[in-house]
């Protein structure tokens, strides 16, 4: 009897280390995460307008359908990347996610203080690489490092009531992504 | 003999106990870093760098992208404020008002995330298209039938969530308690 108690400890023990592992390892085994999903519709390093989501059709889970959404699916290996979002009148605001989903950085119109976003994406090496003295003179670019060299970045703009969707979608379709250019 | 069946139960129990502890994690939510008012509850951190491993995993599952904290944050209410389950055969009032924001925008989904389909075509609101009171403060008839005022419409659906987004937003991971952000009360009114 006791034998079959010190298995059954021995069992919820590793069964701990199963639990740890299993969420640790999870992220990179995935095959419906955002990524994957906005693959097949978001062409690399160029802005996509999402569909509004609907009870029968939504890309992503938990999408505000007060917004008008546009992805920009990334892939550093080419270069640095271009972000332009000519801001709309309501509220607008960009998002950047790392391959695996998480949100590693996010600016509003009101933050970027400007009536356009312009925003350099570069991986940390990438970076590393821009002279010292070219920095200082570009002073008012907004340089962003990717913790991942792919990723996705998110442009959504606000309609305050279902009458002014067209106006968000048409700020959006203003939006520019893409390698240096 | 006894050696085999007994490595044998210990992976049995281990793979059970494991997954499961992992899928309940996963599906129910995780407390780290989670901000309760009320019947809401936001995960500020999930759209940060600093976001917990359970919420990784979780996000990686469903395929969500987690609203950015330099977006705004979003608050969950799967019960009501006594914490019983918000039921959409029955009628909910969500009452008052909501914490500074730019402006907000409220939205009702089944549980996986999908919008609620209904005859009428309206998923939420936002503060800009909610009619209030005198006081500013509003009241949102959360119901299956179409009711005078701001009405939600559920379809019917037995169990839903409602999420409550704040944009340009002060609340985030320094946000505690009701003081620092005032959520509306989440109250169930009967069943018609």
């Amino acid at each position: 009897m006791i034998r079959w108690l010190l298995w059954l400890l021995g069992g919820l023990l590793l069964g701990g280390i199963v639990h740890l592992a299993t969420v640790l390892l999870l992220p990179r085994t995935a095959t419906q995460d955002a990524y994957t999903r906005l693959s097949p519709t978001a062409p690399a390093n160029s802005i996509a307008p999402l569909p509004a989501p609907t009870p029968d059709d939504a890309v992503l889970p938990f999408m505000d359908p007060a917004f008008a959404t546009a992805v920009c699916r990334y892939d550093l290996a080419a270069g640095p990347l271009k972000l332009r979002v000519p801001v709309s009148q309501a509220y607008t605001s960009v998002s950047f996610y790392a391959r695996s989903g998480i949100a590693y950085y996010a600016i509003n119109d009101r933050a970027a203080g400007r009536r356009i976003i312009e925003l350099d994406l570069m991986t940390p090496e990438q970076r590393a690489e821009i002279p010292d003295d070219e920095e200082i003179t570009a002073a008012d670019r907004l340089i962003v490092e990717s913790p991942t060299p792919t990723g996705l970045i998110l442009v959504r703009t606000f309609g305050p009531e279902p009458g002014l969707m067209p106006m968000a979608r048409r700020a959006l379709a203003a939006a520019q992504c893409g390698t240096q250019g | 003999m006894r050696l085999l069946a007994g490595f044998l139960f210990a992976f049995a129990v281990a793979a059970a106990f494991g997954l499961g502890l992992t899928q309940f994690a996963l599906t129910r939510g995780t407390a780290f870093g989670a901000i309760t008012i009320g019947a809401w509850t936001a995960w500020p951190k999930t759209g940060t760098s600093d976001i917990d491993p359970y919420a990784r995993a979780a996000i990686a599952r469903s395929g969500e992208l987690p609203i950015g904290s330099g977006d705004g944050v979003a608050f969950f209410a799967s019960s009501d404020d006594a914490g019983r389950a918000l039921d959409g055969r029955c009628m909910v009032t969500i009452a008052g008002t909501t914490p500074a924001a730019r402006f907000w925008t409220i939205t009702l989904y089944d549980l996986d995330g999908r919008l609620i389909p209904n005859a009428a075509d309206r998923y939420g609101f936002t503060s800009q298209e909610i009619a209030r009171r005198a006081d500013g403060t509003f009241e949102i008839l959360v119901a299956p039938r179409a009711r005078p005022g701001n009405w939600l419409p559920t379809g019917g659906i037995d169990r839903y969530v409602v999420v409550l987004r704040l944009y340009d937003t002060p609340v985030g991971v320094a946000t505690r308690t009701a003081k620092d952000a005032p959520m509306p009360a989440v109250t169930a009114a009967g069943c018609a």
